[in-house]
């Protein structure tokens, strides 16, 4: 056996925590521990819990509860300073940790915050905790603040009883009260303000009245991220575990037929073999009658456990194995879309549904003479996590651990919990920090995997995805092919618009109750009737054309495609018209269109000019996702060997209000590292139904030396807007990159990768 | 087999095969979690430690191999992350999810160490094995800018 040396940490079983639950974690100093702790789901102990938001010790230390995931998004920091705008503590003082999704499963809002109005998004205690959508400020926001400013109410009244004074009279600014000659800190009083019971809840701020929000304060979570100590879901230790390494059927739908584990059985370190699931591809599936949701079956595999990971991993590798396509062996990459094509073409093939319809479209292009028509193509990706899939778990009898960095806590227990065979409130989920998600993370079919192995073995367990197995198991950003056809006017201009959409559907695969009429919205997303373009007949219908493999969503979703294909072909219909693509646009704008404000802003602060040598070209993309529109012009070179390089952004976004504009430009940035990865090199190829591009040699990635220069411009409009910041700032960069290429080579590029295409 | 392993100024004695990674090591055996997995090629560069001071790829690199070398691991850069590279990373708030960091830290640090005022040409060939999903790529080039600045003082 291997000896664990754990000579950095100590480990302790700590009882009686906040969630009144046995919690197995690491040793966490008390105190003034300001930032983030190493272990983020780690619940703070002591202290005075004023409400399920927030803990504020006698040192005048608050603990700030996080419900969203930490994947680099900044909300430990974000979701903390909304409570503490309102709250008026000593932002110096703050640290955050992750809510606790036990508590959150099995307790109701607090009433005076559903009195208050602010919660509106479950019935659960921590509202939302899911991250995805790009919500975590536009849909926490109203709640977070209302609890750190009810918090603050109840902290002066509790003063205002110990001074015999009217409440209105004692201020709270910086974590001290005071009033008159009195004063004190919030951590003197905050017992008392927990049981305090207001006649009415305060109002919460308007952005006018903001101090900390609006400020770009250091980032809590970054201490632990330069020296090693942040934990990720790969990271988490539990004493007397052991390794698991998994190989599940490299065709989605495929089974193991057979497996020797007698062939390894004796190789140092070990211990068993399991067979997984029954087949199938482990579809999420979604009961909207309940709170979680379940993923339900578990891929075809084995799993192979041994003392350390790579004794596992090893006897794993060398165990023979024989497995069945589950009749996909046909299938290739170039199958699915050439099927997908062929619907394409056809306009008249029955799974069309309209998506919009305005005026009679098909009528006027069929009647015209200046008919444009043009299709376009993007693939298959893979998020690439960072982070390898991973999960550790510990089952016994009458309950359940899991150790995981995801993106959606409450579907973690339930996975868990309907894999363990245990009530949810038996389940006991510790959020770690995630090595990304991009979407992926919201799929638990790693923690109903491991809680499979976890039951079976009956000892705790950490489950290790390789990288090839996390590629091989992918759950797609689905394809989607556009067909496009326009009939100008003489100027040029659109006055009938035509686009045939089809794609495989993540609705129709994981959630068939949210299509509507056949239509999948975020399959058409920015297409139909979100169109932002004023053309009098317009027409957009939609088929989906499915095929085995699991998809899901994948950052900014249907946008991150669709505006590809729509701000080309508006870029093409410019060139043909012979007009600046940017006036061509704004001509094609509604007066009052949101987009004006970013494509003017972008385009000016880009110095925006058609006037350019050759070799050198600007390009416009624009796009609105999860309520917010961004522009971006970007700026790129192409040598004469056809040598790209994207040399500048300039990235305009109108997100409404912006709570830290330092995290909205790494965030643009992000967006923009992540769309120009995809639109550069981002395809999976399918042969014989699996998946080819395995690890990052096929699969490639953008690297320092090639990031472009990004300026960020904030366009705000500020008033009622509120929109997301975590995926919007990338569905324009692919259109942008493309049109620019157009303007310094004259090659369109209608098809993803730009890798694909030779621009000699 | 029992292996002696010098890391962070500290002999640790293990039982492993050989040939395991050093990577797989020190996660699991020694219990350094900050060196991170991948991809387990090397090609992305997550698990970058040091090896006598010179970068190197602990997820292709065997325990063996590493015998009687100073194996320096994120967590051995400083007692207290005071290093510049540290200090800068703290000051432009660098890392978003963090998991690359390590590596990008410790790609960076060897590199300053080649070339203590590293021009952005440099930056590019040095770290350029080091793949950041979330982006970061313009707040590590600055930071290594500002590590040169203060360790230059």
């Amino acid at each position: 056996m291997t000896t664990m040396e754990i000579d950095r940490r100590t480990f302790i079983v700590t009882s009686a925590s906040a969630a009144g639950g046995l919690v197995l974690g690491f040793y966490m100093p008390t105190g003034a521990d300001a930032g983030v702790m190493g272990e983020p789901w780690t619940a703070a102990e002591g202290g005075n819990e004023v409400n399920a938001w927030l803990v504020i010790d006698p040192d005048n230390s608050v603990t700030i509860r996080v419900g969203q995931s930490e994947m680099g998004e900044g909300v430990f920091t974000g979701m903390p300073m909304l409570v503490a705008e309102e709250l008026q503590c000593d932002w110096s003082m703050v640290r955050a940790v992750y809510a606790d999704v036990n508590r959150h499963v099995q307790n109701f809002a607090e009433p005076y915050m559903v009195a208050a109005g602010a919660a509106k998004e479950t019935d659960n205690l921590y509202q939302r905790m899911g991250t995805g959508g790009s919500g975590a400020v536009r849909r926490s926001r109203l709640y977070l603040m209302q609890a750190g400013a009810s918090a603050r109410e109840r902290l002066k009244q509790a003063a205002a009883d110990a001074w015999g004074v009217d409440r209105s009279a004692v201020a709270a600014e910086n974590g001290i009260l005071s009033s008159g000659g009195n004063s004190g800190t919030f951590g003197e009083f905050a017992a008392a303000a927990a049981g305090i019971q207001l006649e009415s809840e305060p109002a919460i701020k308007t952005p006018d009245q903001f101090t900390l929000l609006g400020t770009s304060v250091a980032r809590l979570d970054t201490p632990v991220k330069v020296n090693g100590s942040a934990v990720y879901g790969i990271d988490a230790m539990v004493p007397d575990m052991v390794f698991a390494a998994v190989e599940v059927a490299p065709v989605p739908g495929g089974s193991l037929v057979s497996y020797d584990f007698d062939a390894v059985k004796d190789r140092p370190g070990v211990i068993a073999a399991y067979r997984l699931g029954e087949g199938g591809i482990g579809v999420l599936h979604y009961n909207l009658d309940e709170v979680a949701n379940r993923v339900t079956g578990i891929q075809s595999g084995v799993a192979v456990i041994a003392d350390s990971y790579y004794r596992a991993l090893t006897a794993l590798q060398l165990m023979p194995k024989e497995w069945d396509d589950g009749g996909h062996g046909d299938v290739s990459d170039t199958s699915i879309i050439n099927g997908a094509l062929e619907v394409l073409a056809n306009p008249d093939d029955p799974s069309y549904n309209p998506a919009d319809s305005v005026g009679d479209a098909r009528g006027v292009i069929a009647a015209s003479s200046n008919v444009m028509e043009a299709t376009y193509t993007t693939p298959y990706l893979d998020h690439a996590c960072m982070e390898p899939m991973n999960c550790t778990v510990h089952v016994t009898g009458d309950r359940a651990d899991v150790w995981v960095g995801t993106q959606n806590p409450p579907r973690a227990i339930s996975a868990a919990a309907e894999e363990a065979g245990l009530p949810e409130e038996k389940v006991h989920v510790h959020n770690c920090f995630l090595g990304t998600g991009f979407g992926r993370r919201s799929r638990p079919d790693d923690v109903r995997q491991a809680t499979a192995i976890g039951k079976a073995l009956g000892r705790p367990v950490k489950v290790i995805w390789t990288r090839e197995e996390t590629a091989r198991q992918a759950k797609m950003r689905p394809y989607s092919v556009y067909h496009f056809a326009a009939a100008t006017d003489e100027s040029g201009k659109p006055e009938a618009y035509w686009n045939r959409v089809v794609s495989h559907s993540i609705f129709n695969h994981q959630i068939p109750q949210f299509l509507r009429d056949g239509i999948d919205s975020q399959a058409v997303e920015g297409l139909d009737e979100r169109l932002p373009y004023d053309i009098a007949n317009k027409q957009v219908d939609y088929a989906i054309r499915d095929s085995h493999l699991p998809v899901h969503w994948w950052r900014a979703v249907g946008a991150s495609q669709n505006a590809f294909a729509l701000e080309g072909f508006i870029d093409e219909l410019a060139h043909a018209a012979g007009a600046d693509p940017l006036q061509f646009r704004l001509d094609l704008l509604p007066e009052d269109s949101e987009f004006r404000r970013p494509l003017e802003m972008a385009a000016a602060e880009a110095g925006w000019t058609t006037d350019l040598r050759r070799g050198e070209g600007m390009g416009i993309g624009m796009a609105e996702a999860f309520g917010t529109v961004v522009a971006h012009v970007a700026y790129v070179t192409v040598s004469r060997r056809g040598q790209l390089r994207v040399e500048t952004v300039d990235a305009a976004i109108d997100c409404g209000h912006v709570i830290h504009p330092g995290m909205v430009k790494t965030q643009m940035e992000s967006n923009i590292v992540y769309g120009l990865t995809a639109a550069l090199y981002g395809e999976i190829h399918i042969n014989k139904g699996a998946v080819v591009e395995d690890n990052f040699d096929q699969y490639l990635m953008l690297r320092i030396n090639e990031m472009p220069e990004v300026r960020t411009h904030f366009a705000l409009s500020g008033g009622d807007k509120w929109g997301g910041v975590g995926e919007p700032g990338l569905p324009p960069i692919a259109p942008a990159v493309a049109n620019a290429i157009f303007a310094a080579t004259g090659k369109r590029i209608r098809s993803l990768p730009i890798r694909n295409h030779d621009l000699v | 087999m029992a292996l002696t392993l010098n890391v962070n100024g500290t002999s640790h004695t293990v039982d492993v095969e050989p040939e395991t990674p050093l990577l797989w090591v020190l996660r699991d055996n020694i219990g350094l979690t900050g060196t991170k997995y991948g991809c387990g090629i090397a090609k992305c560069g997550a698990c970058t430690v040091h090896i006598d001071g010179k970068k190197a790829f602990s997820c292709t690199m065997k325990a063996s191999a590493a015998v009687g070398a100073e194996i320096t691991t994120i967590e051995g850069l400083s007692e207290d992350s005071s290093h510049p590279l540290q200090v800068a990373w703290i000051e432009g708030d660098v890392p978003q999810c963090g998991y690359c960091q390590s590596g990008q830290i410790m790609a960076a640090a060897a590199l300053l160490s080649q070339r203590p005022n590293p021009s952005d040409l440099d930056i590019d060939a040095g770290m350029s094995d080091n793949i950041c999903r979330c982006g970061t790529y313009a707040q590590i080039r600055k930071a290594i800018h500002r590590a040169a600045e203060i360790a230059g003082g």
